[in-house]
């Protein structure tokens, strides 16, 4: 008789992050059992109490680099694990805390803390991938429940997961949503943005706040321009721009574009 | 077809037909105030038809407006494309089941819902028949598409009033509706409610009018009828250049008009899945946890997507001024050498439905300008 193929070991680990993306894995409740039955949960402290140490076949990484102890840390992670995939705005592009990127994170901390001297932090919020290579990253803040499950599924399956990197407006026309931006002049984030979320906020009536980051070839120049003629001002455009993903590239570089020196509007 | 093959239909009569259409298994789709705008939606009546209603567009501005009139076929393009339902954002194509060792593969039933589309313009009808050559002829028709389209009962509706994108009479495709449907309406207002001047454009067409209208028309409401289309075919909102457009496009590969689309355009994708003919789809799998059950879907595609393009080692179109001049270098110029005529019916959608109001016809009329 062969033995038992071993089950794929899954670690969650967590850094700068408010924990919300592995909750995304808790909340899979029609699935966790399914996901239990596949595959080994090694290391969640989120969820479980046991810990297997050692290595691991699929790592999820939520959350962002901000102190030297986590840049060592990541290292470490990686070196264990087979396939690492990030999960959730923090990890693929620095996360809402990666403001202080556009500020000095000593006047934050003299802000909040009473004794900052005690608080030992990088002074810029990085991505996982700025530090490690990264096999495989999930967007949206938080992420999204169906591509979390769809990338684990895939990674068991051994296939490409489907995760595609286009903007939410294919997203808004394959659900047949009517466009808040050309049917209402609401400014909307979601030609830059990539799909992922099913189109929330538009669904809601409302414009995409850009939680998935940047889509595959964004133009966010050319959107800014418009959004402009529908109303929005130079601060509004800037944290338009700067907020979930802040430092993902596309959407800093267009966001200093708002800056008080830079602006040409 | 000749003027005493026309008749009055009222609007009790148009409310007979949909409940007609009804009783004989149709899925009776019109369109509707939805959302801020008209979509296409079931409906059981014309109470649920847009009365009074109209719209306003422009490149990138879509605005729904009061008529100041009680027509129900007012207003102009609607929001969407009729290939919503007869080729829809997403189709199973099959799926795999396993027991054990054995594999099985579940080939997708063909649909059995037959749509009756209320209100077809001329250019929505000019797309259906361009995608009846796309999709139904050749040697890989989708048997979906060609069953779904088999059932199809069409009313068509001649326009009123032309909408600030419109331009099918420059494209040759509109404002009247010459073939391609069962029925054909042309709305003429009146103090009582409008009353319909209609031709059947089929024998199931003919035999359900026969039961719904009141009589046959009379030469004055013919010619007012015609006053109306060619009021329509003069007030286009835009016009596309009248060019050899086949010519145009493929001297012009290198026209630096590209590079000054590449900087407006978003490369979000939404001309494509408004456009009326756009058809292209990719195909997506999906498996269940254990491993077990497995589907195929056939998904709306955009060739403004990276993964439009992708072959082994990278997307072939990575540039957006690539990826535009495709779109349009196709849509307007190798559509033809493919499937025999312009892909373009001068629907505007495009126009309104971009996010920066990207004009197909300006981009056009700049190339021109050599």
């Amino acid at each position: 008789m062969t033995p038992t193929p071993r089950k794929p070991r899954l670690a969650v680990w967590k850094f700068a992050s408010c924990d919300g993306c592995q909750l995304s894995l808790l909340d899979c409740e029609d699935e966790l059992l399914d996901i239990a039955a596949a595959i080994d949960i090694a290391y969640f402290p989120e969820a479980a109490r046991g810990v297997i140490r050692g290595r691991y076949d699929l790592s999820l990484v939520e959350g962002s680099v901000t102190t030297a102890h986590d840049a060592e840390r990541i290292r470490d992670i990686r070196a264990r694990s087979r396939v690492l995939v990030t999960i959730g705005a923090c990890a693929t592009a620095g996360g809402i805390q990666a403001l202080r990127n556009f500020a000095d994170v000593r006047d934050y901390a003299a802000a909040v803390y009473p004794d900052p001297a005690h608080i030992d932090t990088l002074a810029t919020s990085t991505p996982i991938a700025d530090h490690v290579p990264v096999d495989f990253e999930l967007r949206g803040c938080p992420v999204s429940k169906r591509q979390l499950v769809e990338t684990i599924a895939a990674h068991l399956a051994g296939r490409r997961p489907v995760v595609p990197a286009h903007s939410v407006c294919i997203e808004c026309k394959l659900r047949g949503l009517t466009c808040v931006m050309v049917a209402r002049g609401t400014p909307c984030l979601g030609p830059v943005t990539q799909a992922g979320c099913g189109a929330i906020c538009p669904a809601h009536d409302r414009g995409c706040y850009g939680c998935f980051g940047p889509m595959e070839t964004p133009n966010a120049a050319a959107l800014a321009e418009r959004a402009r003629e529908l109303g929005l001002g130079q601060d509004e455009l800037r944290r338009a721009f700067r907020s979930f993903n802040a430092a993902a590239p596309a959407f800093r570089e267009e966001s200093e574009r708002h800056d008080d020196q830079n602006d040409q509007g | 077809m000749e003027p005493e093959d026309r008749v009055i239909v009222a609007i009790a009569g148009l409310n007979a037909l949909i409940g007609a259409l009804d009783r004989d298994g149709y899925r009776v789709l019109g369109p509707t105030v939805r959302d801020g705008v008209i979509a296409c939606g079931d409906i059981s009546g014309v109470d649920e038809l847009p009365a009074g209603w109209s719209d306003e567009q422009d490149g990138g501005r879509y605005r729904l407006t009061r008529s100041g009139a009680e027509t129900i076929f007012g207003f102009t393009s609607g929001a969407q494309a009729w290939k919503r339902f007869l080729h829809p954002p997403r189709q199973r194509l099959w799926r795999a089941t396993r027991d054990g060792d054995r594999v099985r593969v579940h080939a997708e039933p063909a649909p059995d819902e037959r749509f009756a589309f209320i209100g077809v313009r001329a250019c929505d009808l000019h797309a259906i028949a361009i995608q009846d050559r796309v999709l139904t002829e050749g040697a890989y028709p989708d048997p979906f598409y060609t069953a779904r389209r088999k059932e199809l009962f069409i009313v068509a509706v001649n326009c009123a009033r032309a909408g600030g994108t419109c331009f099918c009479t420059s494209m040759g495709t509109g404002p009247a509706a010459t073939s391609g449907f069962d029925i054909a309406l042309t709305e003429l207002p009146g103090e009582g409610g409008s009353s319909f001047v209609a031709q059947a454009g089929s024998p199931r067409g003919a035999a359900l009018l026969r039961d719904v209208a009141d009589r046959p028309a009379t030469a004055e409401e013919c010619a007012a009828a015609e006053a109306i289309v060619a009021r329509t075919a003069a007030s286009m909102g835009r016009a596309m250049p009248d060019h050899d457009l086949r010519a145009l496009l493929l001297d012009n590969p290198d026209h630096p008009r590209w590079d000054d689309v590449a900087d407006r355009c978003l490369t979000c994708g939404n001309c494509t899945m408004v456009c009326p003919t756009c058809f292209c789809t990719t195909t997506e799998d999906s498996a269940d946890l254990s491993g077990t059950e497995s589907t195929r879907t056939q998904r709306w595609e955009s060739c403004f997507t990276m993964d439009f393009s992708y072959i082994h080692g990278g997307s072939v179109r990575a540039s957006s001024r690539a990826r535009y001049r495709q779109w349009m270098t196709h849509k307007l110029a190798t559509w033809i050498d493919q499937f025999g005529t312009s892909g373009c019916v001068g629907c505007g959608r495009c126009i309104t439905w971009c996010p920066v109001g990207i004009d197909i016809t300006e981009e056009v009329a700049a190339i021109a300008q050599g």
